[in-house]
């Protein structure tokens, strides 16, 4: 692609820009990236289409008339973002999309995030109450596990103890939220 | 105003504090990328639903304090000129997309400017920390808890099974994007960049030249970051980088070594010639001066240069770049007419240390 400033070189820096709700790609090369000042380590709009073709790589396993029901068919209730849309864009419209979309979510993340289709890290305070103590969960069953592998018997009643309250309370949570 | 005061004015205050093995990292960003629950994303254009989450922000966090960061001020794009804005990426407080949204788009910025928020970025929030050299964990512990600050007064878009919910695909889960800048010119010079780039990219990590894409980079300064953020903990995706980037600071420091047994008066001879041409041009490009900065900057940090201060290479980099300078001549300037005034900056900025 060519650069749209200059129309000579090949453009290297891709990115979306939203002026009142109008949403315009733009593809410059690196001097007048330069010349705009917009040359910056935005890591997120460098090679946004290079990006795109890694994410969708079960698109092409698709025969033509799965494809046309998918762009038919699936459409965020929330937002409107259609699977085409969000497919050519590689942005979602909002968190309903993610539901939306989820049978064809799998692949797209586990490209994009070397094989990994589930989080793992923090979860907010407010949402998470129930969820901090799965997790702690998690772990108690891990260690006992080990403890009980390393023969640690003593330990191990400990650890299962825990369990034991750890799950009591996730319960009744569930119960107080029925 | 006198050269000093624009500087002061122009560069970050934080830029300017020393910080752990910055002769290689000048500096750690530690990122992430959140949203509200139940509002549509920006990239969603939904005008109204943007209007909403900045009057929410203004509400709320605008002159608001938060620990040592001091005062909170929101910056709306729609208040700025097109120069102010330009000024704002070039200091990396704001990205070039969100300059675009000119209707919604704003920035939280700390008294210090170590933090920033962008708020209708491509996301709702884009929380971003800076700290001075190689700081990622403390970076990643002030930005946890700056996450919490806001965390407190609103519901962030959440999934059990995804995490936090990001427009992009790239970015779910941790929302988080852990970098370093690099200064690597022993690597560069002894033409291993092309080799390391790859050797980096398959342990999931991104290196991107600053000022240019691939291994040519402008100044010789490099930006890793991690690509994944979902699948690993906040801690083991910083733990991972910071694993790298010590392989990377020490493989810099033996080149440094290796290029000073086999160059010698060489090198010294080169890092002088910079000095001078810095010192004495009229006309200065960017991708010269860029070269001449890296190479003074070698020189501070192998004893070679006294009495300049380390800082010069990121201070230049951001004041020679195109918003600064036309500022500092107080009026548009064409490409050509640039280059004098970079020039003249230059000079003068070195003049201030004799
Ligand atoms: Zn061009
Ligand atoms: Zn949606």
């Amino acid at each position: 692609m060519k650069c749209q400033r200059c129309h000579e070189n090949e453009a290297t820096i891709h990115y979306t820009q939203v002026i009142n709700s109008e949403k315009t790609e733009v593809h410059l090369c690196e001097q007048c990236a330069e010349q705009e000042g917009y040359m910056n380590f935005n890591e997120d709009h460098f090679s946004i289409h290079q990006m795109l073709t890694n994410m969708f790589p079960f698109d092409q396993t698709m025969n033509h008339q799965q494809k046309v029901q998918t762009q038919e068919s699936l459409r965020c209730d929330r937002c409107g973002t259609t699977y085409q849309e969000f497919r050519q864009r590689g942005k979602f419209g909002c968190s309903k999309c993610y539901q939306a979309f989820e049978s064809y979510l799998d692949p797209i993340f586990k490209r994009v995030h070397g094989g990994n289709t589930n989080h793992v890290g923090k979860i907010p305070k407010r949402i998470g109450g129930n969820l901090h103590k799965q997790r702690e969960l998690d772990q108690l069953q891990g260690k006992l596990n080990q403890l009980v592998r390393d023969e640690a018997f003593e330990e191990a009643a400990q650890v299962r103890d825990q369990i034991r309250k750890l799950k009591e309370e996730i319960n009744q949570d569930k119960g107080g939220e029925a | 105003m006198t050269l000093q005061n624009f500087i002061n004015d122009a560069l970050s205050p934080w830029l300017n504090t020393e910080g752990i093995d910055n002769d290689i990292v000048l500096s750690s960003r530690i990122r992430l990328a959140r949203n509200f629950e139940q509002v549509p994303f920006p990239t969603s254009g939904d005008t109204a639903a943007m209007e909403k989450v900045l009057q929410f922000i203004d509400q709320e966090f605008n002159q608001q304090t938060f620990q040592d960061f001091k005062q909170f001020q929101l910056v709306k794009m729609s208040d700025l000129k097109p120069i102010e804005k330009r000024g704002l990426v070039e200091k990396h407080l704001i990205s070039p997309n969100l300059a675009e949204n000119e209707q919604t788009g704003a920035v939280l910025i700390s008294k210090n400017e170590q933090a920033s928020v962008m708020v209708n970025e491509e996301d709702h929030l884009r929380i971003q920390l800076y700290f001075p050299g190689f700081e990622l964990t403390k970076a990643l512990e002030k930005a946890e808890q700056l996450d919490d600050w806001f965390e407190n007064r609103t519901r962030y878009a959440f999934d059990e099974k995804r995490g936090y919910l990001t427009s992009c695909p790239t970015n779910v889960g941790t929302g988080l994007r852990a970098s370093v800048m690099m200064h690597l010119p022993a690597l560069s010079m002894t033409n291993q960049m092309n080799n390391l780039i790859p050797e980096i990219n398959k342990l999931g990590l991104v290196v991107r030249g600053i000022y240019g894409e691939g291994s040519e980079a402008l100044g010789q300064l490099y930006q890793v970051s991690n690509q994944m953020t979902l699948g690993k903990s906040e801690e083991d995706i910083v733990e991972d980088l910071k694993s790298v980037v010590k392989q990377v600071i020490e493989s810099e420091r033996r080149a440094r070594e290796w290029i000073m047994e086999q160059l010698g008066i060489q090198l010294e001879d080169r890092i002088f010639r910079s000095y001078g041409i810095l010192a004495n041009s009229r006309v200065i490009q960017s991708k010269e001066a860029a070269k001449c900065l890296s190479d003074v900057r070698l020189g501070i940090d192998m004893g070679m240069i006294k009495n300049v201060p380390k800082t010069i290479l990121n201070e230049l980099m951001v004041l020679t770049q195109p918003a600064f300078l036309q500022q500092y001549a107080k009026k548009q300037l064409a490409p050509n007419e640039r280059d004098v005034f970079r020039a003249n900056l230059i000079r003068e900025r070195l003049q201030l240390e004799h």
